[in-house]
């Protein structure tokens, strides 16, 4: 009933809620009028919540605004208390974005409301991961047989961990590059390690950048900024060592100048935009399998 | 005076099956008592009795955290445990780390205790790792094992100096909690497939490590008496393995839910499977059993560590770390010892009353011998569920578990079962 990760969904699944994001691009969807979306978010964001309210609002749900600023969570209350307060008004679906890892399926366990995960810590963000993957598939056709490499900050991201079990099971070939303390030590995923930016990018059909993340984990993981860009960004030049039909990808926000300069993002080879558009019928298509009671 | 009956009884002479009798604070007959005698008699038919358990490692949160846990509570949990003695942890509200306190807590024991407890002092003064505790107080008052459980004695040169201090009293223990905090970091639970998985910052394996290496350099120095509380890594048990062999003064202990669980029983992120050190990789747990059954690993302590049911209902990353240990110890190490109760009495008996310095506990039964005694059924399956413990969480809660202990006595007195 509930999303809280990619790893919960089977290929088959997966494969509907593309399908059938695909369709809500193309024709007005079914609607839910009357039915009430609540979003809790107790960390910011800009595109995800916009993206989630815009979902809802094309599916004619009602959508009622949890203000984290303003709740009586900044005054103290658990969230234990906060989930069974929202929960007792009775709300069809929350969305809960919170930083620490477990957070939704605890809301999700207290309220009795079933929950979409929009971002748990560093744990997982599966709609964004189904975003990336509707806008992998829209461009290429397909996601079998793609090289895909993820490049950079791998295992502080929740939208790497998404994708590193979604892709191979998809049938998509995935390369980690970057430096050691930003890569998976223990072996979870099909996937193969490059340290060598250089090296791979040749073979890759999507390039994914990652955002070096600055607020999460144990301290920093490389030595500077400009050192990172040097051995990992991906640089105009390194952008000419891509494939021509070759495709950059990044979930935001970014850090320009870091692992992506501004010219590659902003260039023909970006699908940067494509991902945030993708977000919107993905959602929509993930919260009207839930609101029309698909488990 | 109180009669067990018919119980396979753990004596100084090897296994009897016989009746034993208690008379006093005393095992006056261990033997044929005819019947009719004794005012309590209890049953011990198919079942086993040996020396009462002793834990090394009881959190019992009196002072300052009585809602968690307090006197009475926390040694009736010892007691429904099969345990006659525990070791109180010093990292109470305030800490124990004065002679005074120590009084203040032997107090509290002898108005409010079910089972003997002894009391382990802090090293560091207000378990702030920055000074001596007062050491000889302590030791004045009968305390033998000094430590700043919960947290690492971090600083290396106030270790070295509270080892050297305390060397020339061979009874006194320096035990540590080896977890580096700057190598564990913000981590919560081991470092290793599972925490990749979920995202979880992890906890390296080499914050144990590297702390248990230092501190055995520290002990060739000082020749100290040296613990390691809770062991929970492959790497810290091949430490202690190679300072035993080279006569180091170093015992080691471990948790049963480090020799029963593992990182993949934490896919439901339950924060009662949240504790430091963290449940370990397979390797590391099956490393663990190992080690206890070839004796390099001395005793199971259980790091009974009670936190409430709503204190405990959070995120696991906001979730207090511990679990309680008292009233599932018995049927883990059975379990993790293959069903060999010589060795489920040597472990969690004999050998932790010895490195705990507990004289009247962790003897085999013989006439005179003193009635802190256990009777165990090794066969008998139960649910874990009702604690009497003020907490609830337990890793093996709503698990059924094998072996169950049927009475215990202290001091002659029945303080669990038994048709009490």
């Amino acid at each position: 009933m509930s999303l809280f990760d990619i790893a919960s969904l089977s290929t088959e699944e997966i494969t509907e809620i593309l399908d059938s994001a695909e369709s809500m691009s193309h024709r007005e969807p079914e609607g839910f009028s009357g039915r009430t979306v609540v979003p809790m978010f107790f960390e910011p964001s800009t595109r995800t919540r916009l993206s989630f309210d815009l979902a809802a609002a094309r599916l004619a749900a009602n959508l009622v605004v949890f203000d984290h600023e303003t709740s009586s969570a900044t005054k103290g209350e658990s969230l234990r208390d906060t989930a069974r307060t929202v929960g007792a008004m009775g709300p069809d679906l929350l969305i809960v974005r919170h930083e620490q890892a477990g957070a939704p399926e605890a809301v999700a366990r207290w309220s009795g409301v079933p929950v979409v995960n929009a971002g748990d810590g560093r744990r997982a963000h599966p709609t964004q991961t189904l975003a990336d993957l509707f806008t992998i598939r829209s461009h290429f056709g397909g996601i079998a047989g793609l090289r895909v490499g993820m490049v950079g900050d791998i295992v502080n991201s929740r939208v790497a961990r998404g994708l590193l079990g979604a892709l191979p099971a998809l049938g998509a070939g995935v390369f980690a590059v970057g430096p050691p303390t930003f890569l998976p030590r223990h072996g979870e995923w099909d996937i193969e390690h490059r340290g060598d930016l250089d090296s791979v990018l040749g073979e890759l059909d999507v390039v994914y950048l990652l955002r070096v993340q600055k607020e999460r984990g144990g301290g920093l993981g490389y030595p500077s900024d400009s050192e990172y860009h040097t051995r990992y960004g991906l640089t105009e030049r390194r952008s000419e060592m891509m494939k021509p039909e070759a495709v950059v990808m990044h979930p935001g926000p970014m850090n320009r100048g870091v692992e992506i300069s501004g010219a590659v993002a902003d260039s023909e080879k970006s699908l940067i935009l494509d991902q945030v558009a993708s977000g919107v019928p993905v959602r929509m298509a993930v919260m009207a399998r839930i609101l029309g009671g698909a488990t | 005076m109180i009669v067990v009956s018919g119980a396979r009884t753990y004596t100084s002479d090897g296994w009897q099956t016989c009746d034993v009798a208690i008379d006093g604070q005393t095992v006056v007959t261990v033997g044929s008592v005819p019947p009719g005698q004794g005012d309590v008699v209890i049953d011990g038919a198919g079942k086993v009795l040996g020396p009462g358990f002793v834990d090394l490692h009881t959190h019992l949160r009196d002072p300052g955290q009585t809602w968690k846990e307090d006197m009475t509570t926390g040694t009736r949990s010892a007691a429904r445990g099969g345990f006659t003695a525990v070791l109180a942890m010093p990292n109470t509200e305030p800490a124990v780390d004065s002679g005074e306190m120590v009084r203040r807590c032997v107090r509290r024991a002898t108005d409010a205790g079910v089972v003997e407890v002894g009391f382990s002092g802090a090293m560091s003064l207000g378990r702030s790792g920055e000074e001596m505790a007062h050491l000889d107080e302590m030791y004045e008052e009968g305390v033998r094992i000094f430590t700043d459980d919960g947290d690492t004695l971090v600083d290396g040169g106030l270790l070295r100096r509270i080892m050297l201090y305390l060397s020339d009293r061979k009874d006194a223990v320096i035990a540590q909690h080896a977890e580096d905090p700057a190598i564990a970091g913000d981590g919560h639970m081991h470092e290793g497939s599972r925490s990749q998985t979920l995202g979880l910052v992890g906890l390296p394996a080499s914050a144990e490590i590297a702390v248990i290496a230092r501190d055995l350099a520290l002990v060739a120095e000082t020749s100290a008496r040296y613990h390691v509380q809770h062991i929970s890594t492959a790497g810290g048990v091949a430490l202690v393995r190679r300072a035993k062999e080279e006569g180091l003064n170093v015992t080691a202990e471990v948790t049963p839910h480090h020799l029963m669980l593992s990182e993949d029983n934490l896919g439901s992120l339950d924060a009662n499977l949240k504790m430091y050190p963290p449940l370990r990789s397979i390797a590391d747990r099956e490393a663990l059993v190992e080690a206890l059954r070839e004796g390099v690993i001395d005793a199971i302590a259980t790091d009974h560590a009670p936190h409430t049911v709503s204190e405990k209902d959070v995120p696991f990353e906001v979730a207090p770390r511990g679990v309680i240990g008292l009233e599932t110890a018995f049927p883990a190490a059975l379990a993790a010892l293959d069903g060999d109760l010589d060795l489920v009495f040597d472990r969690m008996s004999i050998a932790p009353a010895e490195i705990g310095k507990f004289p009247s506990q962790g003897k085999p039964i013989s006439q005179g011998s003193p009635a802190n005694l256990v009777l165990l059924d090794p066969d008998q399956s139960w649910v874990a569920g009702e604690f009497a413990s003020r907490s609830k969480n337990s890793p093996f809660f709503g698990q059924e578990l094998k072996g169950r202990v049927v009475a215990t006595i202290v001091n002659g007195g029945i303080v669990h079962g038994g048709g009490r």
